[in-house]
């Protein structure tokens, strides 16, 4: 079977954001940037499913600025395929996102995706359950473990009161949660392999999709700030401080 | 037109973030309206109509929505949806399951995780796990939006809504639920308690963490723990505080072997007091501690049991 996967370029998750001063969005000018972490996760598994023999081909997408090829280039040397590369320089929000997947859902006729559950920039969490509604499909999101067996995909998935086990038939899509597994670091020979295979370039307008954003970004601020407090020399000192604080 | 909050429950009780999600969809559009999905929930439902500022009740009570599950849920709001101009849940895991389908086929975004309506088009929401504020206008036909429980205040009880049953929408047949495994505590839940212990990676096992429940129990307080803890497997998914995880704001947050990465500082900063216990320094954590003690946690957790012992807790 065959297995997509979206990826997106976002800030690495160690860098400390900052909010530009003309208050329009955070300033990614000169800031590291990697794929977002639960995709990698999605790469990952994808890439398991291959080497046990239950996928035959594994398709990575990414939509974004022409940067977004490197994105692909490292799902690719982790395992993946090829690439498809939607190129587009807008915010594009996850319902046009999800509307691109469908189309390219439907041309590709994968029987499953596997997406990250959310992306670390806009923390939207959105684009998995999206696609899989445009899709008609079943879903398992924030999925912790995931067996196949026949036609359908066993997903154990983390919820707020601990785990959650639902049995979707196929095709359906997944989100990854963060226990799903560990990604492995792609080695260099496959890095270097990975500059020969294949990345389709097209356009959002290609899949006859309007990206315009639905929501407009009024503004982008700074939190309120926590200060350090004081510190302190003992435990006893800690409890007398927290019962003046009236907290205990 | 009107809000319908979807509420959040486990058949037997509400929870409190469904009181919470009425105060936000108050702000956006009334009447609020509030849907019982379970089965055999009366109980929930009557709650429900307990809460101030809430006009109706409706009342899906049906094995199909026993699990709340994503695909028989979208097509229940999606019956109801004509009838409102705002769909609004709880930013739990079922309405993170649920909201976006729902939103995409009403095609229309969805507002995730909003902390402030500040008119009934505008919103904040965190990004970047929190470390920047995005206001956004949503000029839409409908709106669909999860909600940050730990940003609005319950309304209240003294509520008198009329509950109205409503038959069930269907099933598509794609999903099938097929078991859970519980976490089962006596203490309070992590979202909604006064106090929170948590413990990291300083811990260095299960049989460890053991420390920190001991200290939890003597303040009637809640266990979590950072990203780390739960990847080392010394405590369950379902106690992982942070970006990805569950966001809390309790009046005390004790911090104890948690180095205080930004994903994890993401789930915890608003908490009214932060503690931390430390043996680095130079830990992050101390940036955004009101009390900080720099001290091995293997020492201090058995005398910080001691001492509240000592001080009658």
């Amino acid at each position: 079977m065959k297995v997509l996967v979206p990826v997106k370029r976002v800030i690495d998750f160690n860098v400390k954001v900052r909010v530009k001063s003309d208050q329009t969005g955070v300033d990614l000018a000169n800031v590291k940037m990697s794929m977002n972490p639960f995709d990698e996760i999605a790469v990952e598994e994808a890439v398991r499913l291959k080497e046990k023999g239950k996928a035959t081909e594994i398709v990575a997408v990414s939509i974004g600025p022409q940067q977004a090829s490197e994105t692909l280039r490292t799902a690719l040397a982790m395992g993946a395929d090829r690439g498809i590369l939607v190129k587009t320089d807008a915010e594009v929000e996850p319902l046009a996102v999800a509307k691109l997947l469908k189309a390219i859902v439907d041309e590709e006729k994968p029987e499953l995706v596997i997406t990250g559950k959310q992306a670390i920039d806009d923390d939207c969490n959105q684009t998995g359950q999206m696609l899989a509604a445009l899709l008609g499909w079943g879903q398992g999101a924030f999925a912790h473990r995931l067996e196949l067996e026949g036609g359908t995909a066993k997903i154990e998935r983390e919820v707020d009161g601990g785990l959650q086990t639902v049995e979707v038939k196929l095709p359906a899509v997944m989100t990854t949660d963060l226990r799903l597994n560990e990604p492995r670091y792609a080695s260099l020979p496959n890095i270097m392999k990975a500059k020969k295979k294949p990345i389709a370039e097209k356009t959002p307008a290609d899949y006859g999709v309007d990206v315009t954003p639905r929501l407009k970004v009024l503004k982008v601020t700074e939190p309120a700030k926590r200060s350090a407090g004081i510190k302190v020399k003992s435990v006893s000192e800690l409890l007398d401080k927290l019962t003046e604080a009236g907290v205990i | 037109m009107a809000s319908l909050v979807l509420a959040e429950h486990n058949n037997a009780a509400l929870s409190d973030a469904t009181a919470k999600t009425v105060t936000a969809a108050s702000a956006v559009s009334t009447p609020v309206h509030v849907l019982v999905a379970g089965q055999n929930c009366g109980a929930v439902a009557d709650a429900a109509a307990k809460i101030k500022g809430v006009e109706k009740v409706l009342l899906a009570d049906d094995p199909l929505y026993a699990h709340m599950m994503a695909e028989t849920m979208e097509t229940l709001l999606l019956s109801l949806a004509p009838k409102y101009d705002a769909i609004l849940a709880p930013a739990t895991t079922d309405g993170k399951n649920i909201l976006p389908r729902v939103a995409a086929k009403l095609d229309v975004p969805q507002i995730s995780e909003i902390i402030k309506v500040v008119g009934p088009d505008i919103f904040e929401r965190p990004i970047y796990a929190g470390n920047a504020i995005q206001t956004v206008e949503a000029k839409l036909p409908k709106k669909v939006i999860t909600v940050r429980i730990t940003a609005f205040k319950a309304p209240g009880e003294g509520g008198n809504a009329q509950i109205e049953k409503i038959s069930a929408a269907g099933d598509p047949g794609t999903t099938k639920f097929d078991g859970e495994v519980l976490s089962r505590s006596e203490r309070p839940e992590l979202t909604a308690a006064k106090i929170v212990v948590s413990g990291g990676r300083g811990l260095g096992s299960a049989e460890n963490f053991k420390l920190i429940e001991k200290v939890a129990d003597r303040l009637h307080a809640a266990v979590g723990a950072s990203r780390a803890a739960v990847d080392a497997g010394y405590v369950p998914n379902d106690y992982q505080v942070g970006q990805t995880g569950k966001v809390v704001a309790p009046d005390l947050y004790l911090a104890v072997g948690i180095s205080g990465a930004i994903q994890h500082l993401a789930g915890m900063k608003d908490s009214k007091v932060i503690a931390a216990i430390n043996k680095d320094e130079e830990a992050p954590i101390f940036q955004v501690a009101d009390f900080g003690l720099v001290a091995d946690l293997f020492q201090a957790l058995p005398e910080l049991d001691q001492e509240l012992a000592k001080r009658g807790r």
